[in-house]
Order: structure tokens, then C-alpha cells, then sequence
């Protein structure tokens, strides 16, 4: 009997190979989102743990030289041998790729390279030495002559090494870079000051760890693929529900035949269990592909915002692949919840016929309205009481969430007041049938408005940041040409070849510091115009840059002013011995530290080690490529001279690729919303047969009629987007003044783009319009009997 | 002490575990080291350096101590040193690598502590004359190999202790030859037992001021053991009657333990007993760390009337570290008492 039932339950699916499709469909492409985001996540994360368990960075406190420099190495023993518990590590660049020395002895638990055992150990430490890196790795650093071996576990652009082996290559005999502390030290040792005073220790970076910056980046891809994922359920909850209503006869059919309501509903189960699995594979697969055609923008995304390292090639994770089957299981198991319980509460004897009434909604419903003013008063509530990233996350999923569950009130109450607007018969059966049709099409309306909203919502945050930041670069790039330099000899030969030529020459001097408990930076800036007619301050008081020059007070980055109870006049500890009050905040988009900026004599009282190693040179611009070429001949390296057009231009590249990755997945949501309502509208076409016939038969053509179906699609739409407007300029506002504050500590101005929304809602229109056509389309070539057939007495 | 650093410690340090586990060689023949010959002519102090043409090599004192309320303590500082290659060279080349192990054990507790070094940068090592032997700030060091000052410290405990030589050196085996094995296998090994210690310890509940005895075993070879010989059970006895015994078995996966034992007379007169003349069988057994110890042993030597029973003083006497073992001080009843010290390996 169950392989008969089972038969019978299938063959709805022959039958309708476009629900199935439909079905099929929806479930993969919300799979293939939703696990190709996760993918990139953990690709990523799996980097970020690669270059913690080689580097120790963020762990472990460090000992550094207070003035950044090299540490001698009988500094290193002398530590040692009075109770400190570090470790040495040699770090430097070969054809860029950066080369990590470690002593595998004396690094705490978890240091090193991963594949590194007992057998292999005296090759590791002895002899010509072994390197391990990542294939794409050796293939730009070159010969060296030691032993290559090939890890996967290694961050991306590292090689790891013996120290020995590190000092030989990177030609640092007997020098050494940082000491990692071991986290468990001795009962007694001695200070750290008394030993080697020029050394420091250094807490871990707990909070500006790698993971923990790119956090709120990762919440954001992962709420993509959330809203993806949603409006993929959308979709599978509108199959699944009409494929149960086309079973009713099926179902009831069977159940009076003696079949049992319990093994009925197993069959079911199993049934869907089988489609989600064939669809969730699917999805994996594409997700796959969607991962690794994204992977390399997220890669460079995450080196330009945060400098951190990602891999470029997508691993096949079996986590990744379990988590992302569960998921399409759950969102069947989601979508079909209600079906199913209907299924279960539907009388034996109840009507077998298909309802498009019940497609349509049926008695009036209290609880979506009832959830949809909760969500929205709940991002009320958030808005103006909530604080941290997550509430700033819950916020954006109860704006959203609960826009969508209004949205079909709406449409019905707009449509309602179209109806009595309208005149003659044609236009008030036009507007009263689409208000009945409403229900039956919220799902993918809701899913065009979560997806035109995030458009909107995510595009003005976009071009709002892009703005502000070309912006602050003409205010912190004011120099025409930058000069880098890295001996002495170098700073006497720029400063005589650049003497009476320039107008001036600004020193940036800068060093590791913390702040207010936060780590940061403190910078130099020598008294010169350039900085007050170019910085614009968010906040300060009278003449700050007159004052700052007299060394009276400090300015401070935005970060570092949202992260503290810092204000205007607080006394900020700059060092031991000099306090002083914040006289201005300053925008500083793209760094995650906190910043602090001192007059340059003041600067060099307090850090007499730090030595000038940037300089700003102001000039006209066309003496520019003259001074350079001045410069170089004078014996400076070509690379360490950069003007200004090119640092912009850089740092514009990397902002652009920064957002690629949001622009397609917006792309791709809007397309997802595309494909529902395409997929409801000729799910409902069939459906619709018995409202259309009547039409019909009054004498309206069938070509008349696809044209006001589509018509009507259009209206939907074009209604849809203009209630997304408003939900999205609401998007964006959280994202800039919530969002951004709480994952990079600055506050964006909101500029509005009404050009792009019209393009926007222009695109979305031609989605829908597409969408509708072909079931337009298919309507306007309806055979006359089946039409007909409505009229006869068995339907 | 996390998997990895436990594999390399193994690796570098265990030619009990490296020789019978499968980490045998390391890449190195065992043939490229110097290899122990019986009739070995020692040169002082030269000898109480490191020996670098060997594979493995230690400096292991261990120490029985009373509190000034009578309470006993044991003690142990230990350097090992194991080479990749034979020879030496300046610099991170270094093949010679160094372990330390320092431990205190109270009548309730066992503080441990471990640190690794490599050779040729000054964080680890051993001069002869004046005597020193390091690494970071542990140190065993003096004027003469007669009096010694000792240092350790740990995360939770830390000791500073004086040492002075009552007796002379004694050589083990054949005049300083020590057979290992039926197969042959040896080292060269000789104690200093005699010596008198006194210091303090600190501990997490205060500093102990407190005196005993130490002995001092040096031992070198590069390949002490024969394969199928999984760990040893080695017993330092000090009876009250002033003799001292040294015995140990050398335990296989097959064939019968291999035995040996000194008597050391009060002068310092060594007697020499081959495989087994000594006989140790357990009387008890702990669970210690998860790993099954005995803590209870019978001992014998007939030739000299002993037939006594050695007991932990703190049966959880584990060491926790890289390459674990068990080490502790004894309480000695029977025919002779006295106190000793007692080191099991292989038990993990």
C-alpha cells in the first residue's frame, strides 16, 4: 500500500513539472545563497585561524622595541635567563611575501607549522632548513635554498620558517623582530625594564584582533544570505502550499480508501525529504560556485579594510557541506510546516476540490498584522534604546521582517481605495481582482520589497561612504608628493634636493601607543597651514589648530572618540609624563585603530627614538614629476616616492572592490525576487481560470485579458517599490548610524540618491513586467474550452 | 602541553620511546655519534662538561629534605641534552638541543616544571671549569663541582639551594662502563651522591627552609637502550646506615628485565652486581594521571642482606610534561630504612 500511496503522491509531480521546477528551484538557489556566503565566511575564517596558530598575533602579548626597530639577540638570551618565558621571531619580506622565523622550542602551545611532527623535526631544524607556505606563496617568493614544503594550514602570503633559517634568508643574523610571551611566566622574574629598557611589552590585541574586525563584515555577508535564504523559503512556501491544495481530492481520495492520516503524513515527509536533499545538493553545488566566483573580491575586501590575509581558492569544508543540507532541509521543513498541520486539521469528509479562495486567504487573519506592528514597534524600540552590533542586527531583521509582513495590508488598503476611485466595469473588476489576487502573490511581493529595500538601503550606504570618502582623502592626502624613507643618508639627500623648491616639508612620525585602554596610534603634525585650511573637524574648539601647534592639546580620531567617554576638554593620558585635553575629532574612514595627533615638538620630546621615516612635500602641482625624477637621481628608491593622484587612486581601487561583493549579492537577491514572482504568477494562472472565464464570457478578448494580467503585475510592483522606498532610506540610516558606528567606530553622513532609486525601481519594473509576460502571454493563448469548461457542471 | 610540542619533545628527547615507538633515528645513523667503549679514562673537570660527539646526555640531581618541622620533601633538577648530529657549532646550526625539568614534591603535591632550549645561542648549556650548567634562569653552577649553588623556578614554585660534596665520586658498571642490556648497549655514568643540601623552597603557601641530601647522576651515551627495552624502573637508596644503592631494571616488551646495582659503601667503595644479582617487584599499584604506576616495590640484593620495601612518599609524583614519567622521593622499611628517590618510565 505506501509504495501505492506513494505513487499516487508523486505523480502530482508529473503532472505539474513547473511547481516541481518551482519547488526544486526556490530550495537550491536559497541553499546555493545561503552556503555559498557561508563558504566565503569560513574560507575566511579558516585564514584568519591559519594566521593566528603561525603568528601568535592577537593571542599572546609581544615584546616589541619601543622605537619599532630590531631586537639584538643577546637581548633575547638576557630575557631567558632572567625568568622571562618569550620566544623569538624573525619576520621580513622577500619579493613580498612576508617570511616568519619561529623556535619551535620556546613557542607557546600551538606555534608553528601544523603538518610539523616528530619525523620531520631535525630537517625543520637543521641542515639547509624547510620552508612552508602555500604553493601560490613559493611560486612569488623564489629560490633560497632551503627545502619547500607545501601546507594548505599556512596563511595565505606567509612562509614559515626556523628562525635560524629566517635570519639567514632575510639577512638578519643575530636580529630579531618581536618576542612572543608565553602566557603562564615563572613565580619570579625580573623586570622587564631592568633587563632590556629599551623593550616593551605589548598586551595581546584582544580587541583589534584579525576575527574580531572582520566580525561585523562576515555579519553582514551572512545577512545577505540570510535574506536570500528567506526569500528562497518564500518561494518553496508557495509551491509546497499550492501543491498541497492541488492534492486535497488526491489526499482525501486516499484517506477515504482507508489510508491512514499518520503514514499519509510520514509518506509526505518523506517525499519532501527526498526533494530537499536533490535540491539542497543542487544549491550546494551552485553555491559552490558562487563562492568561488566571489571569493577573490571578499579576499581583497578584507586585505584593504582590515589587512588581512584570505586565501583565493575555495576548500571543500564537510562542515560547510552538512550545514548547508541541513539548511535546505530546514527551509523545506519550514515552508511546509503549515501545510502540513492544515493537512492534519482538514476533516476526512472536506471538499476535494482545489479553493483558489484558499489560495487567497480566506477569513480575515489577525495574526500577521499583529506581528508585523510587533517587529516594526520592536525597531522602534531598537532604534532609539538598542546599543551594539547585535542590536544594531536585530533592528535591521525587525525593519525588515516586519515591512514585509505589512506589506500585503497595505497593497489591500491602496487597491481598496483604487477600487472606488475607479469608474466603469472593466477598471472596477480590474482593481477589485487585484486585490483579490493579493494574498495569493504577497509571498513574492515581499520578496521584491526585501529586495529592492536592501538595494536601496545598501546602495545609499554605498555611494554615502563613497562620497564621504573621496572627501576625506583630499583632506588627508594634502601633500603633493610623499616621500618614504628608510636610512639617514636618504632623509639628508631628500632634504637637500627638495630645499627652496617646496613649500614645505611635513615630517609623519607615528608610533604603537595605547589610549584610554584602546590600542592606537600617536602622530606627528609640525605647524603648517596645509593642516588647518585642509582638515575638516567633526568636532572642536576655537582655533584647535592654533592651540594643538602650541602643544596645549590633542586631537583624536573618531574611532577612538566613540569608542571612550572621551569629550571635548577630557584629559587624555598620553604617556607617563604628558596629559593633555582633546581639543578636536577628526574623520579617519578605513582604520581601525584609535588615533591621537600631537605637535611635532611635543611628539619628539615624548618618542625621542621614533625617527621621521614619511615625508608630505607641498608644492604646485606641476613640480611635481620635475622633483621627482630630482629625487630619484639624488638616489632614492623609485617605489618610496608617491604622489598624491596615485594614493588616491589606490585607495579608491580598493574601496570599489570593498563593495563588488554587496553590489552582486544585491543583484542577485533582486533576480531571486524576480524568479518568485514569476514562479507565483504562473502557479496562480491555473488557478485563476474560474475568475477570468466569467470575463470572458462577458465579452472581454483574451488578449485583453494578458494585457490587464500584466498590467496588473506591473501595478503590484510599481506599488511594491514605492513602499520599499521609504523601508529602505530607513535601511540605510541604520546601516550609517548604527551599523558602521558599532562595527568601524565612525558615523556617516546620509546623502540620497534619487537617480539611482529611479534606476533601481526602473530595473525592478522590468523584472516584474518579465515575470508577468510569459503568464500573460500563456493567459492570452488560453484555449476557449478550457475557459468553457468552467461553465460545465463538473469541474 | 599541547599534542605537538609533546611529539617534537619525544622526538628530540626519548631514545627509550623514539627507539621502540618508530621515531627511531631521527634521520641520523646512531653509527655517525661516539659510541661508549668499555675501560672509558674520564678527565676532570672536563668530563662534568657536555660531551657533544654524543647522542644524549644529563645532569640529573635529585634530593631528599626535611622542613625545619620535620616534614620530607623531595627535589629534582634535571638538564638534559640531545643532539640532532654530533658536534657543536655557534648559532641557531646548533644540532645540540636542552631540556630542563625541575620539580618539588611536598607530602600532598607535586609542583613541575619544563623548559626547552636550543644550543649555540647561549639559552642553554654546560661549562666545565668553573662549573656551570643552564638554561634560561635555572642553573647548577660553582666554583668546583664539590660546591654547587641551584636555582629553578615554575609557574607556581621556585627553589634556591646550596650543595656541598662529603664524598667522593663513584663510577658505575665497569669503572664508569654501564651496560644497559643483554645486546650491549651502554653509557658512561657516574654519581656524585655524597652530597649535602640546604636551601629553601617556595611554594604557594610560603618559603621552607630546608636540608637533606642530593645525588648527582652523570650520564652519557647515543644509544642506551636496545630495541623491545620499553622504560626502566631506577631506584637511589640512602639506607641510614650510611650505604647507598643504586639498582635499576631496564623493562622489554618480551624477554626478562635487565638488572644492575651498585653498592656504595660510606667511603665511597663501589660494588658492582651484572643482571640479576637486583630484583624489583611491585607491590602496589596507583592510578596517576590517568596511567597506571606501581608506587610500591619490593627490593633485593641478597649479596648484601636488603630486602626492603620502597614506598612513594606522594604516590602522584607524575611528571606532567612534554615527555611524562614518573619521579618521586621514597620511604625505605625491611631489613634497611632510609629514604631514596625513585624514577619509573614507560608507563604512559
Amino acid at each position: 500500500m505506501t509504495r501505492a500511496v506513494f505513487a499516487a503522491l508523486l505523480s502530482h509531480w508529473w503532472r505539474n513539472p513547473l511547481q516541481l521546477f518551482t519547488l526544486m528551484s526556490g530550495l537550491a538557489l536559497a541553499t546555493a545563497l545561503w552556503s555559498g556566503v557561508q563558504a566565503i565566511n569560513a574560507e575566511a575564517r579558516a585564514s584568519y585561524d591559519a594566521a593566528a596558530a603561525t603568528l601568535g598575533e592577537g593571542r599572546f602579548d609581544q615584546i616589541t622595541r619601543s622605537d619599532g626597530g630590531l631586537i639584538d639577540q643577546a637581548d633575547y638570551i638576557a630575557l631567558r635567563r632572567s625568568g622571562w618565558l618569550v620566544s623569538p621571531v624573525v619576520e621580513g619580506r622577500i619579493n613580498g611575501q612576508r617570511v616568519i622565523g619561529i623556535d619551535p622550542l620556546t613557542a607557546p602551545g600551538g606555534l608553528g607549522p601544523v603538518t610539523m611532527d616528530g619525523g620531520n623535526i631535525a630537517a625543520f631544524l637543521g641542515g639547509t632548513g624547510q620552508l612552508f607556505a602555500r604553493q601560490e606563496t613559493f611560486d612569488q617568493l623564489g629560490e633560497t635554498g632551503a627545502e619547500q614544503v607545501v601546507s594548505a594550514d599556512i596563511a595565505p602570503g606567509t612562509v614559515i620558517t626556523d628562525i635560524g633559517i629566517a635570519q639567514r634568508i632575510l639577512d638578519q643574523d643575530g636580529l630579531l623582530t618581536r618576542l612572543i610571551v608565553d602566557p603562564v611566566q615563572p613565580v619570579r622574574q625580573a623586570k622587564l625594564d631592568t633587563v632590556v629598557p629599551y623593550l616593551t611589552l605589548q598586551a595581546a590585541r584582544s580587541d583589534t584582533d584579525v576575527g574580531r574586525l572582520t566580525d561585523s563584515f562576515h555579519l553582514n555577508l551572512t545577512a545577505f544570505g540570510f535574506l536570500s535564504f528567506a526569500v528562497g523559503v518564500f518561494i518553496v512556501h508557495g509551491a509546497i502550499g499550492l501543491a498541497f491544495e492541488q492534492r486535497r481530492g488526491v489526499v482525501r481520495t486516499m484517506r477515504a480508501l482507508g489510508v491512514p492520516l499518520h503514514r499519509l503524513i510520514v509518506l509526505i515527509c518523506v517525499e519532501l525529504l527526498v526533494l530537499a536533499l536533490i535540491a539542497g545538493v543542487i544549491g550546494v553545488a551552485l553555491g559552490y560556485l558562487i563562492a568561488a566566483a566571489l571569493l577573490p573580491d571578499v579576499a581583497a575586501t578584507l586585505e584593504g579594510l582590515y589587512g588581512a590575509n584570505v586565501g583565493g581558492s575555495i576548500a571543500l569544508r564537510p562542515v560547510w557541506l552538512a550545514s548547508a543540507l541541513a539548511i535546505a532541509l530546514g527551509g523545506t521543513l519550514i515552508a511546509a510546516g503549515g501545510a502540513l498541520v492544515k493537512l492534519v486539521r482538514t476533516p476526512l469528509l472536506a471538499s476535494g476540490q482545489r479553493r483558489a479562495s484558499a489560495i487567497a486567504g480566506g477569513p480575515y487573519n489577525w495574526v500577521q498584522p499583529a506581528v508585523a506592528g510587533a517587529l516594526l514597534l520592536l525597531a522602534v524600540l531598537l532604534a532609539l534604546f538598542g546599543s551594539g552590533l547585535v542590536a544594531g542586527f536585530a533592528l535591521l531583521g525587525s525593519l525588515l521582517l516586519g515591512a514585509a509582513l505589512a506589506l500585503s495590508m497595505i497593497l489591500s488598503g491602496v487597491l481598496k481605495v483604487g477600487s472606488t476611485l475607479a469608474r466603469g466595469p472593466i477598471a472596477q473588476w480590474f482593481w477589485a481582482d487585484t486585490r483579490q489576487q493579493v494574498p495569493g502573490l504577497s509571498l513574492a511581493l515581499m520578496a521584491l520589497l526585501l529586495a529592492m529595500s536592501t538595494n536601496i538601503g545598501v546602495s545609499t550606504m554605498v555611494s554615502s561612504f563613497r562620497l564621504t570618502f573621496v572627501g576625506f582623502l583630499d583632506q588627508v592626502l594634502n601633500a603633493e608628493l610623499y616621500v618614504y624613507t628608510t636610512e639617514d643618508w636618504q632623509d639628508r639627500a631628500m632634504l637637500d634636493t627638495v630645499s627652496n623648491r617646496v613649500g614645505s616639508v611635513l615630517p609623519i612620525m607615528s608610533t604603537g601607543s595605547t589610549l584610554a585602554g584602546h590600542p592606537a596610534e600617536v602622530f606627528s603634525a609640525r605647524d603648517d597651514p596645509t593642516y588647518s585650511e585642509n582638515w575638516k573637524l567633526i568636532e572642536a574648539i576655537p582655533d584647535a589648530w592654533g592651540v594643538l601647534a602650541r602643544g596645549d592639546g590633542v586631537m583624536i580620531n573618531e574611532q577612538l572618540f566613540r569608542r571612550t567617554t572621551l569629550q571635548l576638554g577630557s584629559d587624555l593620558v598620553i604617556n607617563a609624563d604628558v596629559t593633555l585635553p582633546v581639543i578636536g575629532v577628526y574623520g579617519d574612514y578605513g582604520n581601525p585603530l584609535g588615533q591621537a595627533i600631537v605637535t611635532e615638538e611635543l611628539f619628539r620630546q615624548m618618542f625621542p627614538d621614533v625617527r621621521a621615516s614619511r615625508f608630505g612635500l607641498r608644492m604646485s602641482p606641476g613640480d611635481v614629476a620635475g622633483l621627482r625624477a630630482d629625487l630619484i637621481a639624488a638616489g632614492l628608491p623609485k617605489g618610496n616616492l608617491i604622489n598624491q593622484s596615485g594614493i588616491k587612486a589606490f585607495s579608491m581601487s580598493v574601496f570599489d572592490r570593498t563593495f563588488t561583493v554587496t553590489t552582486a549579492l544585491n543583484i542577485l537577491t533582486l533576480a531571486v525576487a524576480g524568479f518568485a514572482i514569476l514562479m507565483s504568477l504562473l502557479t496562480l494562472a491555473a488557478l485563476r481560470v474560474p475568475q477570468l472565464a466569467p470575463v470572458w464570457a462577458l465579452g472581454l478578448t483574451r488578449r485583453q485579458l494578458g494585457w490587464l494580467e500584466l498590467g496588473r503585475a506591473v501595478l503590484l510592483a510599481v506599488l511594491t517599490g514605492i513602499c520599499a522606498l521609504p523601508v529602505g532610506l530607513a535601511l540605510a540610516w541604520v546601516l550609517l548610524a548604527v551599523v558602521n558606528v558599532e562595527a568601524f567606530g565612525w558615523r556617516l553622513p546620509m546623502f540620497v540618491f534619487p537617480g539611482e532609486y529611479a534606476r533601481l525601481g526602473l530595473f525592478a519594473l522590468v523584472a516584474a513586467t518579465c515575470a508577468a509576460a510569459w503568464p500573460a502571454w500563456r493567459l492570452a493563448r488560453t484555449p476557449p474550452s478550457d475557459l468553457l469548461k468552467v461553465f460545465s457542471n463538473e469541474r | 602541553m599541547n599534542a605537538r610540542t609533546a611529539i617534537l619533545a619525544i622526538a628530540l628527547f626519548w631514545p627509550v620511546q623514539s627507539l621502540s615507538q618508530g621515531f627511531a633515528g631521527l634521520g641520523i645513523a646512531s653509527d655517525d655519534f661516539a659510541q661508549p667503549a668499555p675501560q672509558p679514562v674520564f678527565n676532570f673537570p672536563q668530563d662534568h662538561g657536555a660531551h657533544p660527539d654524543y647522542r644524549i646526555e644529563w645532569w640529573y640531581l635529585t634530593a631528599n629534605l626535611t622542613g625545619p618541622d620535620g616534614t620530607p620533601y623531595g627535589l629534582q633538577w634535571t638538564l638534559f641534552r640531545t643532539a640532532l648530529a654530533p658536534g657543536t657549532a655557534s648559532g641557531w646550526t646548533s644540532p645540540q638541543m636542552w631540556m630542563g625539568h625541575a620539580a618539588v614534591t611536598t607530602p600532598d603535591a607535586h609542583y613541575v616544571a619544563e623548559r626547552l632550549a636550543r644550543g649555540g645561542v647561549g639559552q642553554a648549556g654546560v661549562v666545565a671549569d668553573p662549573f656551570e650548567a643552564w638554561i634560561d634562569d635555572w642553573a647548577l653552577e660553582g666554583p668546583t663541582f664539590d660546591a654547587l649553588a641551584m636555582r629553578a623556578t615554575g609557574a607556581d614554585f621556585a627553589y634556591d639551594m646550596q650543595l656541598r660534596a662529603t664524598g667522593p665520586l663513584v663510577f658505575h658498571g665497569d669503572a664508569g662502563y654501564s651496560v644497559k642490556s643483554g645486546e650491549g648497549q651502554a653509557s658512561l655514568y657516574y654519581s656524585q651522591p655524597f652530597f649535602e643540601i640546604s636551601g629553601t623552597l617556595s611554594l604557594p603557601d610560603g618559603e621552607v627552609a630546608v636540608t637533606g641530601n642530593a645525588w648527582l647522576d652523570r650520564e652519557w651515551s647515543s644509544q642506551p637502550l636496545s630495541e623491545g627495552q620499553i622504560g626502566w624502573d631506577w631506584f637511589s637508596l640512602s639506607f641510614d646506615s650510611g650505604d647507598k644503592l643504586m639498582g635499576f631494571q631496564v623493562r622489554g616488551d618480551q624477554q626478562a628485565p635487565f638488572t644492575y646495582a651498585s653498592w656504595i659503601e660510606a667511603d665511597g667503595t663501589l660494588t658492582a652486581y651484572t643482571s640479576g644479582a637486583f630484583t624489583a617487584q611491585t607491590l602496589k599499584a596507583d592510578t596517576v594521571s590517568g596511567h597506571d604506576v606501581p608506587t610500591g616495590w619490593r627490593v633485593q640484593l641478597p649479596d648484601k642482606g636488603v630486602d626492603v620495601e620502597v614506598y612513594a612518599l606522594t604516590p602522584n609524583a607524575w611528571m606532567d610534561v612534554s615527555v611524562p614519567y614518573w619521579e618521586g622521593p621514597v620511604t625505605i622499611e625491611g631489613s634497611h630504612t632510609g629514604v631514596g628517590y625513585l624514577e619509573m618510565t614507560g608507563y604512559d
